[in-house]
């Protein structure tokens, strides 16, 4: 009996077993019949670059997404824009128009509400050949159609500042025309509205508060009516994809890719997979793999990639809350800045890679100054600091105050951001040894951003990064108008609270000052009140990691806000392939 | 049964009108708004941007009426605009869903199809070989994070072996559905296992509990095979259970899987909606979120229907 229900499990075990093979004989046969295919040597006629973000939209003037301005610098260009080497050059235009050449020219308005106001008159020259992926030429008419968007209030653009300055724009002829500005500036000649499509554009703008959702760049992206870059959009998978194809009505050199596709991977660990298994051929340094990872990848794949780490104006900095008691005192701000060393930290952390920070102003910045306070490690002059400000060492390490408070402060960032945490700790250490004590906490992106910091709700000191522009105004984090408060409903990027006259009066008179060399001075004295008054404690500037394959050239990072892809007709394809 | 259906039909528009307001309220509630997104990202936007785009976007009306306007435009058919993506939700989201739904529903009906017969084999063979072998496997599966899984597959089959691309939805101007099926194959495997591990657990445990009852004897008493003990009789009274199992389950076919599709860049409906609710993109959010809770409803309704399929002792009143 006890055989024969042993022979019974054996035979309904046995067909189990049956069908779990034949399952795994089927998944096998599956394998094979699709695996080959991986196998094919790629094509070097196309180029497959990964990003982490999608767009929002693919409408130039809508929204502002690292993502899409990436995309789109292939495809339109704009009339300027600051090139390799942070000289503000022309892309569309003909000449730079400037105060010193003649192109633009200060005025005083003789009527209207401007009577008595200065202003400026910029005359601009559209190249010649310039055509949108259609043929129809770009004209004064797309730069007025792209004014009128960029004012209306409820057409969705987001920064409608540099339309609003533009009071007039007078048509010469069809190429040239003439922007009156409102008032001096002295990023006049950054001002003016790139093109778009008035012949394709202008019905979804008849009702302008529709226009963000009737934009031809959403409802049919891969018309090659709105590009006008040497690449136009030909095909977009929301979430997935961007693919490109050269328009045939570019009128610059050649590009040498028959076809770009703009892969979106929104996690850096798969897109390194993707990039290590051949499913993306470059890593864009402006959104891609992380510092970490890309040395990581360095020691691994050197012989397959080019790896170039590019400082540029992401600045990393801890913002002091200057309505604290503790840190209205300047002396122990300083005291904070000597006490940890920036130096070792960018070489233990990041392998030197990312520059200790001495202001808000990059090193690559025309306007940089070296003739600023800086604060090298020195913990000696830390302590002798803090003793004078009043807080004596203790028995217990601490610092205390006459009133036998203990020196602590606390230090915020955003949670799961590992490298911002990691500096916390070592900073809570290094100024552990000075005898302050730090309490660090972290929160969520969107309350620390949401909340914590737009809010001024830090208690001490809260740690995050800005993203600059080469020449950047500094109105908005210095100029005391700009402190955020109740009252002005939480507006203004002043966080630190940052009060000083001088500030002010330099800022204004820099906002007005046209020459160049007129403004270094200025900026010289900005730079210099920054880092003796220290409202804000400069750690590094971020380095972003270019990952190229080695058969790709022409690739050179600009370290600013504008894109590599404003130069890919540059970029090129070949065992032969040699970096200009 | 038809009065069951009614009575359930109006239980779940009921949830799904509680749903939708509190996950809208939930959205709303979160600090931040879009705006101060698209501040972080341009640092030249002046607060007259922020405050004429909140209004722009109505977002600076009160959450109660910022709900009661889109209820109003829903409930006529508009179920609104998505601004993260600049075109209708429903065409946001169909592609999102197409996608989902073949990955998810492979990878489920793989699932089911090996974790119900590896289960009842464990369970016919409790504490042998096979069994601590397969108990093994379901450990392993339901410890490993889906997000390692996911990029050792990767580093094996795409960067070692080469066999299968690392993501993505096909091989850029090709397509076809070889190409798709490749790229398919390590998603759908990732989910699979962790699938599988899961499934296969509890099928095991079930049907283990059902052979030890007095009916199981029986049977073997009466003479019937052990197959027909184990399908006939373990297996069918096991499978209440797992229904309710697999049927808690199902939303997620249409709701997506996060990390997979993260990790794959594949675009499904997990992160559509993950991206919509960290974006303030409410409109997307909150349809995404309420048809993964309506499809979950729905299928609770489906295996309660299963269970007077499968136990004619159970009736639906």
């Amino acid at each position: 009996m006890r055989a024969h229900r042993r022979l019974r499990r054996t035979r309904a075990s046995a067909n189990l077993r049956g069908m779990i093979r034949t399952a795994i004989v089927l998944l096998t046969l599956l394998v094979l019949a699709v695996a080959p295919a991986q196998t094919q040597e790629k094509q070097r006629d196309g180029l497959t670059i990964g990003i982490t973000q999608f767009p929002s939209t693919f409408n130039p003037m809508i929204d502002s997404m690292l993502a899409k301005s990436y995309i789109l610098a292939m495809a339109r260009r704009p009339f300027v824009t600051f090139d390799r080497d942070w000289k503000l050059v022309c892309l569309l235009c003909e000449t730079l128009p400037t105060v010193e050449n003649g192109g633009a020219q200060v005025v005083t308005f003789d009527t209207g509400e401007l009577k008595g106001k200065q202003g400026l008159r910029i005359t601009w020259r559209i190249r010649e050949g310039a055509k949108w992926g259609d043929g129809r030429p770009v004209t004064v008419d797309d730069v007025v159609f792209a004014w009128r968007v960029g004012r209306h209030p409820q057409s969705g653009v987001a920064g409608r500042e540099p339309f609003l300055r533009t009071v007039a724009i007078e048509r010469i002829d069809e190429r040239t025309f003439v922007q009156v500005l409102d008032k001096l500036r002295y990023d006049y000649n950054q001002l003016v509205p790139d093109p778009m499509p008035a012949h394709l554009e202008t019905d979804a703008f008849r009702e302008p508060k529709e226009y963000r959702q009737r934009t031809a760049y959403d409802r049919d992206p891969a018309n090659p009516g709105l590009y006008y870059g040497p690449y136009r959009i030909s095909r977009i998978v929301s979430g997935s994809h961007v693919e490109l194809v050269p328009n045939e009505t570019w009128w610059g050199e050649p590009p040498s890719f028959k076809r770009i596709v703009v892969r979106v991977i929104g996690n850096t660990a798969a897109l390194e997979a993707n990039l290590r298994a051949g499913g993306i051929d470059y890593a864009a340094g402006e959104l891609g793999l992380s510092l970490d990872q890309a040395t990581a990848l360095q020691r691994r794949a050197a012989n397959r990639y080019r790896f170039i780490f590019k400082a540029g104006l992401i600045y990393e900095h801890i913002d002091f809350n200057l309505d604290n008691p503790i840190l209205k005192d300047r002396r122990v701000r300083r005291a904070l800045a000597y006490g940890m060393d920036r130096k070792r930290m960018s070489a233990q952390l990041f392998r030197g890679l990312q520059p200790v920070a001495d202001t808000n102003i990059s090193p690559l910045d025309q306007v940089a100054s070296k003739e600023v306070t800086t604060y090298p490690f020195d913990p000696k002059k830390a302590a002798a600091l803090l003793d004078s400000a009043g807080w004596k060492r203790r028995g217990d390490g601490w610092r205390y105050n006459a009133k036998g408070e203990r020196l602590s402060l606390s230090l915020m960032t955003t949670s799961g951001h590992r490298v911002r945490e990691q500096v916390m700790e070592i900073l809570q250490a290094y100024w552990r040894r000075i005898g302050i004590d730090i309490r660090l906490k972290t929160q969520p992106a969107r309350v620390y951003f949401g909340r914590t910091v737009t809010q001024r709700q830090f208690p001490a000191m809260a740690m995050y990064a800005w993203i600059s522009a080469p020449e950047s105004n500094p109105r908005g984090t210095l100029h005391s108008s700009e402190i955020p408060t109740a009252k002005n409903n939480w507006s203004g990027q002043n966080f630190p609270g940052f009060r000083s006259p001088e500030m002010d009066r330099l800022i204004e008179q820099l906002e007005v000052t046209l020459k160049l060399k007129d403004r270094l001075p200025i900026w010289r004295r900005i730079q210099q009140i920054y880092a003796e008054e220290l409202p804000v404690l400069p750690l590094y500037f971020r380095a972003n990691p270019y990952v190229i394959p080695r058969w790709l050239a022409g690739i050179r990072p600009t370290g600013h806000q504008f894109s590599t892809t404003l130069w890919v007709e540059d970029w090129r394809a070949g065992a032969d392939a040699k970096q200009r | 049964m038809s009065a069951f259906l009614i009575r359930r039909l109006i239980q779940s528009l009921a949830v799904i009108a509680i749903m939708s307001f509190l996950v809208y309220a939930l959205i709303g509630l979160m600090p931040g708004d879009p705006i101060d997104i698209m501040i972080a990202s341009d640092p030249k936007l002046t607060p007259d941007d922020a405050a004429r785009l909140r209004a722009l976007y109505g977002l600076d009306l009160p959450i109660g009426e910022r709900y009661w306007n889109w209820l109003t435009a829903a409930l006529g058919g508009d179920l609104g605009f998505s601004r993260t993506h600049s075109r209708p939700v429903l065409q946001v989201m169909g592609p999102h869903l197409e996608r989902t739904l073949l990955l998810m529903g492979i990878s489920f009906v793989l699932s089911a199809a090996i974790a119900i017969p590896l289960g009842v084999w464990a369970a016919a063979r409790p504490y042998s070989l096979h069994d601590y072998a397969i108990n093994l496997f379901s450990f392993a599966g339901r410890s490993a994070p889906p997000f390692w899984l996911a990029l050792i597959l990767i580093f094996v089959f795409a960067v070692w072996l080469g066999w299968f691309p690392a993501g993505g939805l096909e091989t850029i101007g090709k397509g076809g559905f070889w190409d798709r099926l490749q790229y398919l194959v390590l998603p759908v495997l990732s989910l699979t296992l962790l699938n599988v591990a899961g499934f296969t657990r509890f099928v095991r445990a079930e049907t283990m509990a059902v052979m030890r009852q007095d009916f199981i004897r029986t049977a073997r008493a009466k003479g019937v095979s052990e197959r027909g003990v184990l399908t006939g009789h373990a297996l069918r009274n096991a499978m209440i259970p797992i229904v309710t199992i697999i049927a808690l389950d199902f939303g997620t076919l249409f709701s997506g899987a996060l990390i997979t599709e993260t990790v794959f860049a594949y675009p499904g409906m997990g992160k559509m909606i993950y991206d919509s609710i960290l974006a303030n993109d409410f409109n997307l959010a909150l349809v995404g979120l309420l048809f993964a809770t309506f499809v979950t409803l729905a299928a609770n309704i489906g295996a309660d229907v299963a269970y007077a399929v499968l136990d004619p002792r159970i009736a639906l009143t």
